[in-house]
């Protein structure tokens, strides 16, 4: 079942056609480079600011609201890119184990989120400065950061494992 | 250039370069680290470049955001050397003689000369892009110039690996 889906995935259109060209894939990835190095680095402000590692002299909600537009707007390019990079290849993607990998701690670090946006961020505005951060913003922080540090191995991982270019 | 051919072929055979070669993980570590130095100066570079366009964070002075972030570009970059080296050590077929790897770094001596110009002016006046429409203008053509630049380092990174030199 999910084999089918697969192959269908690959034998589609968009699949041969980044799949089959020696140029489409790379600039594929050129996009998908940008966006989460975008997603990677505007998150780990936030994290670092809730561990209490940068911009200190700023509140968490101001640094949140600074970084998270930036977050968004990749995170939607990163998800199309990476999705027209996988149909291109989809049976072996689908095998890779670091690329399941990498969508768990992707979903992981969402739940993170959630759960510190619905329940940890209340009063983030008074958040001043490290000691005003409350232990519980700065574990979340920290989890977030490890998460979003093996998601980016974990993709680069992905490149070693799939038998083609690097 | 046969000079230079000389010296990766020597470079290939050093017990180094064998070492890296050998030991599976450790390019992707490498390239991992390499990436998220990437993540760290594309943020910097966005926010930077975004403030001076006026589509974002109009409400703070460049120049603070200028002391948040333009260091965080210069603490990145010696990291990125560093990996940078290291990965051509493991494969010196991939960069010297590569002409995408040499147009990354003339784009990046380019990005590096610019941000420091952009920097400049702000030591004796926080406001110098702020004022006069006519300076403002400058700002923008200067962040649009760095944000070109950026993008042009990213993508050409990726291209090294398919560039490939005979």
């Amino acid at each position: 079942m999910i084999e089918t889906l697969l192959q269908s995935l690959q034998d589609s259109v968009i699949g041969t056609a980044i799949g089959g060209g020696a140029t489409l894939f790379p600039w594929i990835e050129c996009a998908h480079v940008l966006a989460l190095t975008t997603v990677i680095g505007s998150i780990a402000l936030v994290d670092l600011r809730l561990i209490g590692v940068v911009s200190r002299g700023r509140s968490v909600a101001q640094v949140t609201d600074e970084a998270l537009p930036l977050t968004w707007s990749a995170f939607a390019v990163a998800v199309i890119t990476g999705a027209l990079m996988f149909v291109s290849n989809a049976v072996a993607y689908g095998h890779n184990s670091f690329f399941l990998i990498k969508l768990t701690l992707i979903a992981l670090a969402g739940l993170n989120m959630a759960v510190y946006q619905g329940f940890l961020s209340r009063g983030a505005e008074d958040w001043v400065n490290t000691e005003s951060t409350p232990l519980r913003a700065r574990v979340a922080g920290a989890i977030s950061l490890s998460l979003w540090v093996g998601i980016a191995a974990a993709g680069r991982w992905i490149g070693f494992t799939m038998g083609a270019v690097a | 250039m046969g000079t230079l051919n000389a010296f990766c072929t020597w470079l290939a055979q050093t017990r180094l370069s064998q070492g890296i070669q050998t030991t599976e993980w450790i390019i992707p570590a490498i390239q991992t680290v390499h990436i998220l130095c990437v993540a760290a100066v594309m943020t910097s570079v966005l926010l930077l470049n975004l403030r001076l366009l006026g589509l974002r964070a109009r409400d703070q002075p460049f120049d603070s955001l200028a002391a948040r972030f333009v260091p965080v570009i210069w603490w990145s970059l010696p990291i990125l050397l560093t990996t940078g080296v290291i990965l051509i050590i493991a494969e010196p077929g991939r960069a010297p003689q590569n002409p995408v790897f040499l147009l990354k770094m003339g784009l990046l001596s380019a990005a590096v000369v610019l941000t420091s110009i952009c920097r400049r002016p702000l030591r004796k006046d926080a406001a110098f892009w702020d004022q006069a429409s006519g300076r403002r203008w400058a700002g923008r053509l200067l962040a649009g110039i760095s944000l070109a630049l950026w993008i042009g380092i990213v993508c050409a990174g990726r291209w090294i690996a398919y560039v490939q030199v005979a």
